[in-house]
């Protein structure tokens, strides 16, 4: 295995972890504050995808169609925030989770009601399509290389709002201590309103980025959510930073098992086999790190301890 | 307000009259839809023990409902095919009787139970559920690359398997046995949690501290509550592949894990009859809304989003109001 | 003799009396809601034209929602076969929704006629004199892309598809008639999104093509990063991925594309011809690879019912082997395992005004039975 495919596939395990990040920040951030299980967040990066395609199909402009699918998620989000999550904040996780897995039905066959039952079409925009050559001769796909430096413009931009903006320190006191931002007179409901649709709007986004580049169909949310979750455990649940880590361990673990694991087998057994164990194995992968992690540090590695 | 042992027994009563009044009026598939029920309460009462009495929330217990289900899938395949399932270290052949199955489900599952337990009880709270979701996750993969028994294709029987004086092929009395067991099951729970153990693991749920000082280990009660949880759930996945005649990974996926705990919610979490009712109003539900549209999961999703919102502690819970249970 | 001759001419009496056969009650289990509605849904939609159009009133049909899940079609089957005493089913796509529900309804005496799964498992030691597999063998499309792949000179392909039974088949049925080396063999995770990992590889490994299998969503994702990676090999692969359905949300990276069909909307004959036309009017949409194959199951029925009466299951049998319809694929018979002898084609992908479809440019293989009818003893 040549150098030159080594650091490709690192980028791609970067690229897949970043995009994870941008779920499980919304995840994190949403059970840090109001302690919310939220199962309908793979529906949230869904709309956001359909947003995207439908306004990108009738506008011709992709960068309107991300602008579609941030605001389609960040009202979805408000929205059902305002109807539904607000009732679930004083229940406990077995009602949270009942309640969100309801929502997943309705938005997966509302969704699928209102645009049928094919997946739509939303493809890379003409100036970001094709391969770039990095320096060493990698050649790269500039779309690819995009979602990294977009996925990172938001890790940076929430550790900002987080840390110096007014909106950030309610929503760290939140974290902290529920009864005592309400006694020091913030609106409550509307910082739990907020978080929610910013939370709703980063999974959006992720959806109509990654839809450019996969199907944007009906349940392509529930797999990335499982992984987001496994993300924000790994890292510490409430933690940005935590995820951040977690989502770039999961992506580095997740695509470099997938192509390693086989070669290693390779060495001791016959080809074939080692091509099915391998990707079996493979295919466990995240969840045995999960695991191992969980085992040795229950909180996850930058979670405050229960 | 019902009082909820008078909602108990009349859940019991639907549950021998429905099949009868469905053998009179010809329609024998809803005894195999009321199977389909019982097999699911059984699950969702061995969830129960680890999560209304333990207060473990387990995402994961497709693992032994899966488990149970290749138990019967695995055994059953090798006596149909008439090959051994190993010579080595010693012969063992397959089997088609359901006493030898549900053991060998029992015991499978209890293993994993106990393996799967001892790890997991290191975390709690959300930690909890999702390395449960974790471990799921790792047999579901496992099991749909596993070729030899059919990965993803699964596994058929051709032919249900026999129980000793009984006609198995003939829906009723496979119902018959099935509702048996549940009885059997419920009579344990119920049993369980007015015992000395389930006492100490009610009060290891609420005050851990309290039960520490009384020299008692939290985490040993709670892990031996999950293993019998296992087991009863690892029981009902066996029932379940007889019923289809089929075993499947999608026995093992966190949606079926999910619809296990649904089951329980519906109903009343803790409540020695949550997890009956609920089986049976989603079996029902399921049946009924599906015939009505192509988008009758919008339906199912309202539903269950009326009753979280505005019943409280499920059905029971709206029937019979929060009235203590079981201390 | 006499008596056999005399025999048949009764037969063929109750066969043209049809005002006074017993009706057909027909059980169509497939997949109506959730990600792979949209499969189904051509299927039924496709059996369903046939039907009106024949306008029978002994044939009742029955459909009902198989959420994708095997249990929920096993439960289906058993409710078709003991409330509503159907006599044929039909409908299911997933190979594994078939495995579970085709073996029972035979052991219950029941047909099953198959519009689009047809797994190695029912075609070789596990076949039944009820199963009909009217679409074709799992293999078959692989295997004629396998052939392709030989008569375009590849000699170094890479192979990928995911890690499950309909997988291997694939891989398995395409290195049966393609005979250069493989660049490369890899298994991805079913329902696997990013390929990013499997592309690089691709490029590193000096092939000279690539040859895949990715139903679903997963093809659509495959396509659109393999257009945007920029390596620039040929690629060919079974209908699935590039079916009417999914095509449109692929979009100009599927163009050039060439693969394998057993039908097409542009193969010549008059029954096609009426189909593709009639569908359009009927539902506003180009008809797809399964909505062709729902189509000419409903009309295999159709035929053997306008022969023999459902209730003698061997006449039945017999009629339904006999595959007297005209099927929208030209010429179309049944082997000694009840798998399809046909034609399949090699097709490419073109745009037609603003639609995307297919249009077929050779045939892979000529009257192609599959390679399991000889452990078939029936």
């Amino acid at each position: 295995m040549s150098l030159i495919l080594l650091i490709e596939q690192v980028l791609n395990g970067l690229q897949f972890g970043i995009m994870l990040f941008l779920m499980a920040a919304g995840l994190t951030l949403i059970f840090g504050v109001m302690g919310l299980i939220n199962l309908a967040h793979g529906s949230l990066y869904m709309i956001g995808a359909f947003c995207a395609a439908a306004v990108a199909a009738a506008t011709g402009s992709f960068l309107l169609g991300l602008i579609g699918a941030l605001a389609g998620a960040a009202i979805a989000g408000a929205l059902v925030e305002l109807v539904v999550i607000r009732r679930l904040y004083t229940k406990d996780h077995l009602d949270q989770v009942l309640a969100t897995f309801a929502l997943i039905l309705i938005f997966s066959e509302g969704t699928r009601w209102i645009f049928g039952s094919f997946p739509l079409f939303l493809n890379v925009p003409e100036f970001l399509s094709g391969p770039v050559t990095l320096p060493g001769g990698i050649e790269y796909p500039l779309y690819r290389l995009t979602l990294i430096a977009v996925g990172l413009a938001v890790a940076i931009g929430l550790w900002l709002l987080i840390s110096r903006t007014r909106l950030g320190v309610q929503i760290r006191a939140g974290e902290n201590d529920r009864e005592m931002i309400a006694a020091l007179g913030i609106d409550i409901a509307r910082l739990y309103t907020i978080v929610f649709a910013l939370g709703a709007a980063l999974a959006g986004l992720a959806g109509a980025l990654v839809g450019a580049i996969q199907s944007v169909q009906v349940g392509m949310g529930e797999p990335v959510l499982i992984l987001a979750f496994v993300v924000i455990v790994i890292g510490g649940i409430g933690s940005i930073k935590g995820a951040l880590v977690g989502a770039i361990l999961v992506g580095l673990t997740d695509t470099l098992g997938g192509i390693f694991l086989p070669e290693f087998l390779k060495l001791f057994l016959d080809p074939s086999t080692a091509t099915s164990i391998g990707s079996s194995l493979a295919s466990m992968a995240i969840y045995i790190l999960m695991a191992a992690v969980l085992i040795l540090r229950p909180a996850g590695l930058f979670g405050a301890r229960a | 307000m019902i009082r909820e042992r008078y909602l108990n027994a009349l859940t019991l009563a639907l549950f021998v009259a429905i099949p009868f009044w469905a053998i009179t009026a010809d329609e024998p598939f809803t005894i195999t839809l009321m199977t389909r029920a019982v097999v699911f309460a059984i699950a969702a009462v061995g969830l129960n023990i680890a999560l209304g009495l333990g207060g473990l929330v387990s995402l994961g217990h497709a693992v032994f409902f899966g488990l149970g289900g290749y138990a019967m899938g695995i055994l059953a395949y090798h006596a149909q095919n008439y090959t051994a399932l190993t010579e080595w270290p010693f012969l063992i052949e397959g089997t088609k009787s359901m006493p030898v199955i549900w053991l060998a489900a029992i015991v499978v599952s209890s293993l994993a139970a106990l393996v799967i337990g001892i790890l997991s009880l290191r975390t709690a709270g959300v930690y909890f559920i999702m390395i449960t979701l974790a471990f799921g996750q790792m047999f579901f993969f496992f099991a749909i690359s596993w070729a030899e028994y059919g990965g993803e294709d699964g596994l058929s029987i051709y032919v249900r398997n026999g129980f000793p004086g009984l006609n198995t092929l003939d829906p009723i009395q496979f119902y018959g046995l099935c509702l048996g067991l549940l009885c059997l099951v419920l009579l344990f729970a119920w049993r369980l949690s007015g015992s000395p153990f389930g006492l100490a693991l009610n009060a290891a749920r609420q005050v851990p501290v309290r039960v520490e000082t009384a020299g008692l280990d939290p985490v040993r009660l709670k892990l031996v509550a999950f293993v019998l949880s296992g087991a009863i759930t690892g029981l009902a996945g066996a029932l379940f592949a007889d019923l289809n005649r089929f075993v499947s990974p999608t026995m093992f996926s966190w949606q079926t894990s999910g619809e296990i705990m649904i089951f329980i919610i519906l109903g009343g979490v803790g409540r020695l009859f949550g997890p009956v009712v609920g089986a049976l109003v989603f079996v029902a539900l399921e049946h009924w809304l599906g015939g009505l549209s192509d988008f009758w999961h919008i339906y199912l999703g309202l539903l269950l989003l009326v009753i979280v919102l505005f019943g409280r502690g499920g059905l029971i819970g709206m029937l019979c109001g929060r009235e203590a249970v079981h201390d | 003799m006499k008596f056999v001759t005399l025999a048949a001419a009764a037969a063929l009496a109750i066969g043209l009396s049809s005002a006074n056969a017993e009706p057909v009650k027909v059980g169509m289990i497939t997949t109506l809601s959730g990600g792979g509605a949209g499969l189904g849904i051509d299927a039924r939609d496709g059996f369903m034209l046939a039907v009106k159009q024949a306008g029978n009133k002994d044939l009742e049909v029955i459909v009902e929602d198989d959420q994708r899940k095997p249990d929920v079609a096993v439960q289906l089957a058993d409710k078709m076969i003991q409330s509503d005493k159907v006599d044929v089913l039909t409908g299911i796509i997933w190979s594994n929704l078939a495995m579970a529900v085709v073996p029972s309804v035979t052991a219950q005496g029941k047909f099953y006629l198959s519009p689009n799964a047809g797994p190695s498992a029912l075609a070789g030691k596990g076949c039944n004199p009820n199963y009909f597999s009217v679409a074709y063998q799992n293999d078959n499309l692989h295997e004629a892309a396998g052939a392709y792949a030989k008569e375009a000179g590849f000699k170094k392909t890479f192979i990928l598809a995911p890690n499950y039974p309909a997988g291997k088949d694939s891989l398995t049925g395409f290195k049966r008639y393609y005979r250069g080396e493989l660049a490369g063999e890899i298994y991805t995770k079913l329902g696997q999104t990013d390929y990013a990992a499997e592309l690089a590889q691709i490029r590193a490994s000096g092939a000279d093509s690539v040859f895949f299998f990715l139903p679903g969503g997963m093809g659509i994702s495959f396509l659109k990063q393999y257009a945007d990676s920029g390596i620039d090999l040929p690629v060919v692969g079974p209908a699935f991925s590039f079916d009417q359905g999914i095509l449109q949300a692929v979009g100009d990276a599927a163009l050039g594309v060439k693969n394998t069909s057993q039908w097409s909307k542009d193969i010549d004959n008059d029954a096609n011809k009426a189909f593709v036309e009639s569908f359009k009017a009927e539902y506003g949409r180009l008809p797809s690879l399964y909505a062709a194959q729902g189509f000419d199951t409903a009309n295999l029925l159709l035929s053997a019912m306008a022969k023999a009466d459902v209730t003698d299951a061997d006449a039945f049998r017999a009629a339904l082997e006999a595959a007297d319809f005209p099927s929208v694929r030209g010429k179309f018979s049944f082997g000694p395992n009840h798998h399809p002898i046909q034609d399949i084609y090699v097709r490419e992908v073109i745009k037609e005004g603003d639609v995307y479809t297919n249009k077929i440019v050779g045939t892979a293989l000529s009257d192609h039975g599959d390679a399991y009818s000889d452990e078939c003893s029936m």
